[in-house]
């Protein structure tokens, strides 16, 4: 990551990936890490460098999601008008709502974004005539293949990757750092620190807004449940940013790479893995691991939470420095 | 007027509940200046508590109070101890770190619950669970009644606790300024530790007294933390009068709004109103009072 050429290197293989790996799995889980990387940039401008931790990364991602399921299912355009527009939808839902919890400072703001997660996954869930509530909304693909939708998530990974670069190096940057800083002074040397977070929340908002519509138009079936959830959205978008490297460029993509894999090598049992082991070796014992691993994914994040904070607070791109001495210093491999 | 009187009544008496819920949260947040988001998992774990001894030994629900708060204050010292407290030495860019532990350890809770029991209702029948008494045409819950009673015990027993004794002055020192009462020797991290035990006590005493008229699943703190931050946010950050008002404002707000809007809306009452008074009074109760 020090190095300039590392992300160009990166950005070569994520091009030519589909055409590598054939297989739709594959590129179904590049998919992923794609959005995440979106989701995470954007959780990381308002959160990393603004320093207002949003818990509620699900209320943007779920109304860019529904905004383009509506689109479709109400007034039957085409679900990608949803990615401009989802993502216009959640600026003004951040808007207001920057405007009254900007009040709050830290965990009080942190807090009041969990509401709105909430008040958002209430109002889907009990407002049916428009939603159709817990059942959810149908939206055809526009393509078989998944390479197209590859394409577009890796555009808007790096749309968002360069974007938030280029607000971080530009006045805009400074001003968001100096409010994670220190509040109050950057308040007395004149920076209306009001206005800086509201900009900062909208662009995040945005970012995350777009994810989420592209997420309906690619998984074709959306719910209350699942675009407004609480922990494989929102707790998941705060894992990509700390696992990663909070308030660092790169780190959301690292983060992505890393959480979708933990979550995908529960889901399917080290993918596999312990199935073939247990079918191999005919150890009942086996398969019960295996069913309960399966089920331990939010265990594993909980954990990884607890992990992270306590010894890499900054992320591994953050830390990157601390990791790099433990393997230099020591040959054995750190934990 | 029946009905309304009826809807005022329950919301008292869970307001009651409520209070008890928010003023663990807002003493963890006065001495510790962070939102403790495991608190309605805190609860969650010490219904379990509740709910294990009561099927395997048959003891009466209000009995466990005995078990049930202690082995929660235990669990709180703990985290606290190997959890929260090495935060404070942790150099990190994000400062809300210690709320997001609280969150990690509240999921770890749940799925803890979750392997342990699985993900079913249960719940505690008692003989008295649903019966009900009336005082001139309005019923009382028995249950309800018995659990507001308590919970006003245990309010009354910690301001004494806060007010008269020694430890207490040092929580409510710690409290008001964490440098300036180290520096007078009390040893924060201990008042810390103590604190986090307490509010994880009178949590656990609130899903005890919950537990025979409600039910219970692992996710169920997650609702319940988000009511304890409304009230504690209703009743002004940090103080302990305040969430006494919190929670009966929001119990009462819960059971207006279950009966005259629509039991779909009963949740998201609390979310509203905590909008408005952010809106309002930014500052909660305690700014209008000025206490």
């Amino acid at each position: 990551m020090k190095r300039p050429s590392g992300p160009l290197l990166l950005l070569v293989f994520l091009l030519i990936f589909p055409l590598i790996f054939r297989e739709g799995y594959y590129q179904h889980l590049m998919i992923l890490v794609l959005m995440w990387v979106a989701i995470g940039s954007g959780w990381n401008l308002i959160s990393g460098y603004t320093g207002q931790v949003l818990f509620g990364a699900a209320a943007f991602f779920g109304v860019g999601a529904y905004t383009a399921a509506l689109l479709s299912s109400k007034l039957e355009l085409s679900a990608w008008w949803g990615l401009p527009l989802g993502g216009l939808l959640s600026v003004a839902i951040a808007f207001p709502f920057g405007w009254i919890c900007f009040r709050l400072r830290g965990p009080y703001f942190a807090l009041a974004t969990l509401a709105l997660n909430e008040i958002f996954r209430h109002i889907a869930t009990i407002w049916e005539s428009l939603t159709d509530g817990m059942i959810g909304i149908l939206v055809m693909q526009t393509f078989i293949s998944k390479v197209p939708y590859y394409y577009v998530a890796l555009a808007t990974a790096i749309l968002s990757i360069v974007g938030v670069d280029y607000v971080i190096r530009s006045r805009w940057g400074y001003y968001f750092v100096s409010i994670r800083e220190d509040q109050d002074a950057a308040e007395s040397m004149g920076i209306d620190t009001l206005y800086y977070k509201m900009v900062s929340l909208c662009l995040s908002a945005f970012l995350i807004g777009i994810t989420g519509a592209l997420y309906t138009n690619y998984m074709g079936f959306i719910d209350p449940k699942v675009v407004f959830s609480l922990h494989d959205i929102s707790i998941m978008a705060i894992l990509v940013g700390i696992v990663g490297g909070v308030g660092t460029i790169y780190g959301p993509t690292v983060g992505a790479f890393i959480m979708v894999a933990v979550q995908e090598i529960f889901r399917t049992g080290g993918f596999g893995l312990l199935n073939a082991i247990g079918k191999a070796t005919g150890w009942p014992f086996m398969t019960t691991v295996t069913k309960y691993i399966s089920e331990a994914h939010v265990l594993s994040f909980g954990l990884l939470v607890i992990v992270v904070i306590l010894f890499l607070p900054n992320g591994i791109v953050g830390d990157w420095g601390i990791i790099k001495k433990i393997f230099v210093r020591s040959k054995k491999p750190a934990v | 007027m029946e009905v309304f009187l009826q809807t005022l009544v329950a919301g008292v008496l869970k307001g009651g509940l409520y209070a008890l819920i928010g003023i663990g949260m807002t003493l963890i947040m006065g001495v510790m200046g962070i939102i403790n988001l495991a608190h309605g998992q805190f609860m969650m774990v010490a219904m379990y508590v509740t709910y294990t001894l009561f099927h395997f030994l048959g003891i009466d629900p209000y009995f466990t109070l005995l078990i049930s708060m202690p082995s929660l204050f235990v669990l709180g010292i703990l985290i606290q101890k190997y959890l929260l407290n090495p935060l404070m030495k942790v150099d990190s860019i994000l400062p809300e770190n210690q709320v997001l532990m609280t969150v990690g350890i509240a999921m770890v809770l749940t799925e803890i619950a979750r392997f342990i029991f699985s993900s079913n209702y249960l719940s505690v029948k008692t003989s008295y669970s649903s019966s009900a008494f009336y005082v001139g045409g309005i019923s009382f819950s028995v249950a309800l009644t018995i659990a507001f009673g308590i919970a006003l015990l245990l309010t009354f027993g910690l301001f004494w606790f806060l007010i008269k004794t020694d430890l207490g002055r040092s929580i409510r020192a710690v409290s008001q300024d964490g440098e300036a009462a180290e520096l007078m020797g009390v040893d924060s991290e201990k008042i810390k530790m103590i604190t986090m035990g307490i509010g994880a006590a009178l949590v656990a005493a609130a899903g005890t007294l919950l537990l025979p008229i409600y039910y219970l699943f692992p996710d169920i703190g997650g609702p319940f933390t988000r009511k304890a931050f409304v009230i504690t946010i209703l009743g002004g950050l940090g103080s302990t009068v305040g969430a006494i008002f919190g929670g009966v404002t929001l119990g009462l707000a819960e059971s207006f709004g279950a009966t005259y809007i629509g039991m779909d809306f009963e949740d998201m009452v609390g979310l509203v109103i905590f909008l408005l008074v952010l809106l309002f009074i930014p500052g909660g109760f305690r700014r209008l009072t000025k206490v």
